[in-house]
């Protein structure tokens, strides 16, 4: 039986192409912002684009917060993209921002506009490619994933995880190596964006699904 | 993508239009051959029109996983809203950003900078000054394409597109110097657009200049034309030029494909689909 997905509107992005992503492989997906939809899903998609501070501003006016981190700690599969990815560590070096969701220890920096000595286009719009961090790609959503694959990305934020031990991919930007995607227990997370990344990226879509018995 | 009611057109100079087919069957093909972004510009932007390219978009979005990108007409925070709301990831303005800069502040502030992209129409005078044309180059504003460059660059556009409008659809290859001029102006990702006639024209701007991306029109239409034969169904409009099936003898049209492989022998790094073999990931 199929599984019920959530994917979770906070009014950050443009969720109409995941939600399209997820219809092409067959995950049964809704997009909600009830709280009481998002506890009783099997499963979670965070997308968002935007500024941190906003996001968790809306997250805790919507009263999601803890209906999120519970569905998360029951063990349910969570898929987080883009701003998703960089809500579920503690928190941003954004002005005024404060806590994240906190699922993981880690900060959001900001890129800076030159790295050693070389000027850095913020934000990084833009393909490039990905590799194998320190967790194995085997067990995850990119088993069949080539190494230095190309995936969009669209960001001005990048996360610093505290235990190099969830890194599952990273990304060379103007020669800035930076953490792009994650894998802790359920917690599977990317800063590009798999549904804007042609047919490689809907595979990610699919295995996310597979490996997690969605469909 | 030149997109005029529910056709695909292409122009010489971005003027006389004709019909090349219907913009779905081009945009699948070209995902197909690994497109890195789709961008669709209504070229002729009449109110009434208007639905047809939202329709377009939105058939577009739903199975077609690259960046959108929509231009031509968006003249408010409502009509950007429109064509994002139709699925659309960014919108591209041109005249309304010109007559009305105080849009493009308000419109990265609503929607973020990486939604935003601006396009110069950029002609060459002849005291060899570039100057800013809006409405498909027909219209003169005296402003000074690199002046103008550099203060959307100051406003936070996420990415600039620069058409040189005399090589426009001419395939006589990218005007290299207005290129590397404006890549070392500005500090946003920058996007060539206009004069591919070639491969080797595509390669030598990315080994030429600092360019980020390159927009390719004609180039690919013209092969696309030449080897699907079934696009001239029911078609309306000028369609005379399909029917003859000829190319201007100043291209030598390519395949998305091909392209890259040349892009990638001349090393420029670029994404390349070697098989098809990702379709099997639709269910």
């Amino acid at each position: 039986m199929k599984k019920k997905v959530i994917i979770v509107d906070y009014n950050l992005g443009n969720l109409f192409s995941v939600k399209q992503a997820c219809d092409s492989v067959g995950i049964a997906a809704t997009i909600s912002s009830d709280k009481a939809e998002i506890e009783d899903a099997d499963a979670l998609i965070l997308p968002g684009v935007g500024a941190f501070i906003e996001a968790m501003h809306n997250l805790e006016q919507l009263d999601l917060v803890d209906a999120i981190k519970n569905s998360v700690a029951k063990g349910k599969p969570f898929f987080g993209i883009c701003l998703g990815l960089q809500l579920i560590f503690s928190r941003s070096e954004e002005f005024g921002s404060g806590e994240g969701l906190n699922l993981i220890e880690g900060v959001i920096k900001k890129f800076p506009a030159t790295y050693e000595d070389r000027k850095i286009k913020v934000p990084q719009i833009a393909w490039n490619t990905i590799r194998s961090g320190d967790q194995s790609w085997e067990t995850s959503p990119l088993f069949d994933m080539d190494q230095d694959e190309f995936m969009y990305f669209v960001h001005s934020y990048y996360v610093e995880p505290a235990s190099e031990s969830c890194v599952l991919t990273r990304t060379d930007y103007e020669g800035l190596d930076y953490c792009s995607g994650i894998l802790q227990d359920n917690i599977f997370a990317v800063q590009f964006h798999p549904e804007k990344s042609a047919q490689k990226g809907i595979s990610i879509y699919k295995n996310w699904a597979t490996t997690n018995n969605l469909i | 993508m030149d997109i005029k009611g529910p056709n695909l057109v292409k122009g010489i100079h971005l003027e006389g239009l004709r019909v090349l087919g219907k913009p779905a069957d081009f945009a699948r093909y070209y995902y197909e051959q690994g497109a890195d972004e789709l961008m669709f510009m209504d070229v002729v932007a009449s109110l009434y029109e208007r639905n047809s390219l939202h329709d377009i978009i939105s058939e577009t979005a739903k199975s077609i996983f690259i960046p959108i990108t929509v231009g031509g007409g968006l003249r408010s925070i409502a009509d950007i809203k429109a064509v994002l709301r139709a699925g659309a990831d960014k919108v591209c303005l041109n005249t309304a950003a010109i007559n009305n800069p105080q849009l493009i502040k308000e419109a990265t502030r609503m929607f973020g900078s990486s939604t935003i992209v601006v396009a110069i129409e950029a002609t060459k005078e002849s005291n060899g000054n570039y100057l800013a044309y809006t409405d498909n180059g027909r219209e003169y504003t005296g402003i000074d394409v690199f002046e103008w460059a550099q203060k959307l660059d100051e406003m936070n556009v996420g990415e600039l597109v620069i058409t040189s409008v005399d090589r426009e659809g001419t395939g006589e290859g990218f005007d290299i110097d207005l290129i590397a001029k404006i890549t070392s102006l500005v500090s946003m990702p920058v996007i060539a657009h206009g004069g591919a006639g070639k491969r080797e024209h595509v390669s030598s701007l990315f080994t030429k200049t600092n360019v980020d991306a390159v927009a390719l029109g004609s180039l690919l239409h013209y092969q696309f034309i030449k080897t699907n034969e079934s696009i001239k169904s029911d078609l309306e409009g000028n369609t005379e030029f399909l029917k003859q099936k000829r190319n201007f003898h100043t291209f030598e049209p390519s395949s998305l494909l091909d392209l890259k492989s040349h892009l990638e022998d001349s090393e420029v790094a670029c994404r390349i689909i070697r098989t098809y073999e990702e379709e099997s990931y639709y269910s």
